[in-house]
């Protein structure tokens, strides 16, 4: 066995020159998994419910709604229901796929330092979601002329529509959380739908606790972003702890199982 | 070249893979043999960095997999050809793979062709796709950065005699070109056909390593003769025993001697070859014992 104590240098035979070789660009990694979302029956269906729905809600309140109390936030909080629901799927299959399909043996062979997997992965949800929005936005700017209401773009501000832009990109992370903390689709959405299910029951029993629970109530607390009126520094802090524990702790232990443990 | 260092990987206290050692040397294709659960994928895993190694090292052309920059282009990997996402048509997963190495999509027609895959086979959904179909696809997809090193684990697997026909002409001629093959397979047979070397694993340890000829050397010649009581009086005159095995007759010595005395008492000879029995025996002895493990492992839990 002497013969393979000595390493290979440059110059042995089977030595592999890298001095050409280069890493790929997160943007490219980006673009790759914006199109595995896109490629599959599941991922295209999925994008295409979520535009469906959205001009389908807003069309149903144009036609069965009163049409002077409908504004151009109106619309926007229309197509942040259905948005806000499929959005985080849409997250947590970006993420769980690569366990549920196994593809994640060529996806880390072609790319081992797992890290940047993952953050192409957080990129290319969150550009879903803006993605989403600017649909959301089109469709209410489409309709708001349509149903002519006396102030169509009350509230409507820059704060106004960053903090939707920010309630919605929340709600994409969150999914997105969960499925890395998971690795398993099933797992996730049921998690992303029940957890928020149950705070809020236990909210509505637990009545004398309601204030104190809104700490760790993210749907609730990211809830009051899509309202026009200013947040009070104690809802601001109520998102942000709401975030730690279900956004930032979700990811850090996702983090940390999918860069230590194997891919089989 | 893949060089493979003093590795070991366990689980709790099952030791996976016990300090195996072996280069996969470039310019020849390198059989990695060993039965189900005897630490093959383990080790393929490790070396690609999808399994942290518990000690030792692997390099692979002389760097550690983790360090090279846009491994697709230059280590080609199969690690198991189902794991592919079954709603993604064939094209699409080679056209993935093009895209994560910033390869033209051109690349991936070449590879399709590369593996006769058709054009409508490349369209429809990977789910629909044979055993055969899928490890010409994962083939097509270790080729389509054009590495110099493959690592590919049990690529026969569900290939019909002419496609093991194929993949042999295919993985020799790529060696021939000065790549580095390193393929597993828990069929002797079947690696027998492909590899130039045979690394035999057992029960996460190395246990014979060489040419097929090296290996086959120990376990003794079989022959066949017209005159067969007439040659085997002569081998007992000159001292060596032979054994009557199927139609013909088993002698430890080599060939060439039992050629010499053939030829000496004008013997003719109707077959003369190395015995295949001692790899096989060896080969079967392992599968065997991994077998009771297994069924004790099941029996445990």
């Amino acid at each position: 066995m002497s013969a393979i104590t000595a390493p290979v240098k440059a110059g042995d035979p089977g030595y592999i020159d890298l001095s050409e070789s280069r890493r790929p660009p997160l943007s490219r990694l980006v673009g790759v998994e914006i199109r595995k979302m896109t490629d599959t029956k599941a991922g295209l269906w999925l994008l295409i419910t979520i535009g469906v729905v959205t001009v389908l809600v807003n069309t149903l309140f144009l036609i069965f709604g009163d049409k002077e109390d409908l504004p151009f936030l109106a619309f926007l909080q229309f197509s942040a229901m259905p948005q806000g629901m499929l959005l985080p799927v849409l997250a947590i299959l970006l993420v769980t796929q690569e366990w549920g399909q196994r593809t994640g043996l060529v996806t880390f062979s072609q790319v081992p330092h797992r890290g940047r997997v993952l953050m192409a992965k957080l990129v290319a949800a969150l550009l879903f979601v803006l993605a989403a929005f600017a649909v959301a936005v089109v469709v209410a700017l489409i309709l708001t002329p349509i149903a002519g209401a006396d102030d169509p773009w009350q509230y409507v501000s820059v704060a106004y529509i960053s903090k939707v832009i920010l309630a919605l990109l929340l709600g994409g992370l969150w999914g997105f959380a969960f499925g890395t903390a998971l690795l398993n689709s099933a797992f996730a959405i049921v998690a992303y739908f029940a957890v928020p299910t149950v705070i809020s029951i236990i909210t509505s029993i637990w009545t004398s606790m309601q204030e104190k629970l809104l700490w760790f109530d993210l749907g609730s607390s990211s809830g009051q972003l899509f309202d026009p009126h200013n947040l009070t520094g104690e809802e601001w802090a109520q998102v942000g702890t709401g975030t730690l524990i279900w956004i930032v702790l979700p990811i850090a232990i996702g983090m940390w199982r999918i860069t230590r443990t194997e891919i089989k | 070249m893949i060089k493979v260092e003093n590795l070991t990987k366990k689980y709790g206290d099952f030791t996976a893979v016990n300090d195996i050692s072996f280069v996969a040397q470039p310019g020849r294709v390198t059989g990695f043999l060993g039965p189900n659960g005897a630490g093959k994928s383990t080790s393929m895993r490790m070396m690609v960095g999808l399994t942290k190694a518990d000690s030792g090292t692997v390099t692979v052309g002389g760097h550690d997999y983790m360090d090279i920059p846009n491994p697709g282009q230059h280590v080609g990997v199969l690690l198991d050809a189902s794991a592919q996402h079954a709603g993604r048509t064939g094209r699409e997963v080679l056209a993935l793979s093009a895209a994560t190495m910033g390869l033209p999509t051109s690349r991936v027609d070449e590879m399709l062709e590369l593996v006769s895959l058709t054009g409508s086979e490349s369209r429809r959904r990977v789910k629909n796709y044979s055993l055969g179909m899928r490890q010409r696809l994962g083939i097509a997809n270790a080729l389509m950065g054009d590495p110099s090193v493959l690592i590919l684990d049990e690529p026969a697997n569900g290939l019909d005699p002419a496609g093991i026909r194929w993949m042999r002409g295919l993985l020799k001629g790529y060696a021939q070109r000065g790549g580095t093959v390193l393929l597993s397979s828990h069929l002797l047979h079947e690696v027998q056909m492909i590899a130039d070397e045979l690394v035999m694993i057992g029960r996460g340890e190395i246990v014979a390593e060489g040419t097929p000829q090296e290996l086959l050397r120990d376990s003794g010649t079989f022959f066949r003769a017209l005159e067969s009581d007439q040659l085997v009086k002569a081998l007992a005159d000159a001292g060596i025993s032979a054994s009557a095995v199927a139609d013909g007759f088993r002698t430890e010595v080599e060939p060439v001697q039992v050629g010499k005395i053939a030829a000496e008492h004008q013997i003719t000879l109707v077959e003369l070859k190395l015995a295949d029995g001692g790899l096989e025996d060896l080969f079967l002895e392992l599968t065997a014992e991994t077998q009771r493990e297994t069924y004790s492992e099941g029996a445990q839990k």
